[in-house]
């Protein structure tokens, strides 16, 4: 009998982008209830530094949940409770003299509908800058906005613009205004609710890309129905399944061999 | 979900058109061999006829492929068998490419006394149709032990080229007059010993296929 070789996975090209970030997000234990119905069951991830997660899994899997967890979104539901430690930068965001505001300063949010408020471009953007008193000057101000403008490639789209109403903007521009409205408040994380399923396929190339972009200077969780935008623009990838986080992986692992059977089923379209 | 039913028929269908590359690329060999052993000039033609076949399939394959990563983009493991048999199907067609080079040599060794070393080489031929039968088998039956198995096995057909180069090396030099037919006998060796290689290849992307495994260039 000849001797075979049993091959090592470890022989693999790793794709996976910048895996070896630290943790910015430390999850352990989660359990999320809405009344009685818990929703998340003991959910443990660790949310890599200026990397791009992916968040997959069907409708109800608790993808869109989890992700309100990590900004205390939830918190406004009345009758939902929170178990177990969320940490970011090593501090638990569930503590009692955690201060919910800073916490949203820090962790910005997009969610799937674009919601412009009815003001200008610039009153949009200089909203949380104004209300946070994070500029001492006008032109301080300006300078802001238009580092947000810029940073989502919006500016040039909107400069001579500015004091019209942000309802006049397309779909896609309306989502980038929000992003920028997130970034002018310099969060250190983002979190994307299905940014891009209401896009067309130039509008949702345009956000991808400026995910992809933004990831170099800012840790980023996004919730996708989209199993081709996940693989697009995510390093990491996480499957959720009936409330349990059942696989965490590189996206290019994830996408060509994943560990568990019932991923590959769900990525191969066979779940069900 | 009636979209993954028809991807699976897709898949079900490109799986059949490679093992159909596969039965004529051991087909080619097979009756290479034998208008060589046997003398048979009329089943070398026929080698050669066939081989617009190999090459239409082979196109076939490589559309479909194309159209399924276009229009299904296939993950997981479905993505891993349209890339190993995308890769697989240009094996099969140099395969037969192989075996028309030996069908040629056939032809012209036919018209010639034979030489003695005629027997070693259809040892290998024998080797290698093995070989080429067995990773069809390991492709089709997913299977990346029998792969992993099939691989050492190409040791052997080298072995054997390595003594079949010695013999007609020296049939050169003890009879010179014969150096021409012997030349064109080392010819034929040397297309099935890389023969031998590209099974390895075929079981390389079968371990791919089945284990999401690289093991090419990893001795």
């Amino acid at each position: 009998m000849v001797e075979v070789a049993k091959p090592t996975v470890s022989n693999q090209p790793d794709l996976s982008g910048p895996a070896v970030q630290p943790s910015k997000i430390s999850v352990r234990d989660l359990n999320f209830y809405y009344g009685s119905y818990q929703a998340l069951h003991s959910i443990s991830i660790e949310i890599k530094e200026r990397v791009v997660t992916a968040f997959i899994g069907p409708s109800g899997c608790g993808k869109s949940t989890f992700l309100r967890t990590l900004n205390r979104m939830n918190d406004v539901i009345l009758g939902t409770r929170a178990e177990g430690k969320v940490f970011i930068d090593n501090e638990d965001i569930y503590a009692p003299e955690t201060d919910v505001v800073d916490l949203r300063r820090k962790v910005g949010m997009v969610f799937q509908k674009s919601n412009p408020f009815p003001k200008s471009i610039f009153d949009n953007v200089a909203y949380g800058l104004r209300i946070n008193r994070m500029t001492s000057s006008k032109s301080e101000l300006e300078e802001s906005v238009e580092r947000a403008l810029r940073n989502t490639a919006l500016w040039d789209e909107v400069k001579d613009r500015l004091k019209t109403s942000a309802l006049g903007l397309s779909g896609g521009q309306q989502q980038r205004l929000c992003i920028a409205r997130a970034l002018a408040i310099q969060p250190e994380v983002i979190l994307m609710d299905e940014p891009a399923s209401a896009l067309d396929p130039t509008a949702t190339a345009k956000i991808e890309e400026l995910i992809r972009v933004l990831r170099q200077q800012y840790t980023i969780v996004i919730v996708t129905h989209n199993m081709q935008q996940a693989a697009r623009v995510s390093d990491t990838t996480a499957f959720f399944l009936l409330g349990k986080l059942i696989e965490v992986n590189s996206t290019s692992k994830m996408f060509t061999a994943p560990e568990t059977k019932i991923t590959e089923d769900y990525i191969t379209g066979r779940f069900g | 979900m009636d979209q993954h039913r028809h991807l699976d028929d897709e898949l079900s269908s490109l799986r059949d058109r490679l093992l159909l590359l596969g039965g004529e690329a051991e087909r080619a060999l097979d009756r290479a061999m034998y208008a060589l052993t046997e003398r048979d000039s009329e089943a070398a033609k026929e080698v050669l006829a066939r081989d617009d076949e190999v090459d239409r399939l082979e196109v076939e394959i490589d559309r479909q492929c194309i159209d399924i990563i276009a229009l299904r983009q296939p993950a997981a493991r479905d993505l891993r068998f349209v890339i190993a048999v995308v890769k697989i199907a240009p094996v099969l067609e140099r395969i037969a490419d192989h075996a028309c080079n030996i069908a040629r040599a056939a032809i012209d060794l036919n018209n010639e006394p034979q030489l003695r070393s005629t027997i070693d080489v259809q040892r290998m031929a024998e080797h290698a149709s093995g070989m080429l039968h067995a990773s069809l088998d390991a492709f089709a039956s997913n299977d990346a032990d029998l792969a992993q198995q099939i691989i050492q096995r190409d040791q052997e057909i080298n072995e054997i080229y390595n003594l079949v180069f010695r013999e007609l090396i020296e049939s050169m030099v003890i009879e010179p007059g014969a150096a021409q037919r012997a030349a064109r006998l080392l010819f034929v060796a040397k297309h099935l010993e890389r023969i031998g290689d590209y099974v390895t290849d075929i079981c390389e992307l079968t371990v791919y296929m089945a284990l999401a495994a690289f093991i090419k260039h990893t001795k």
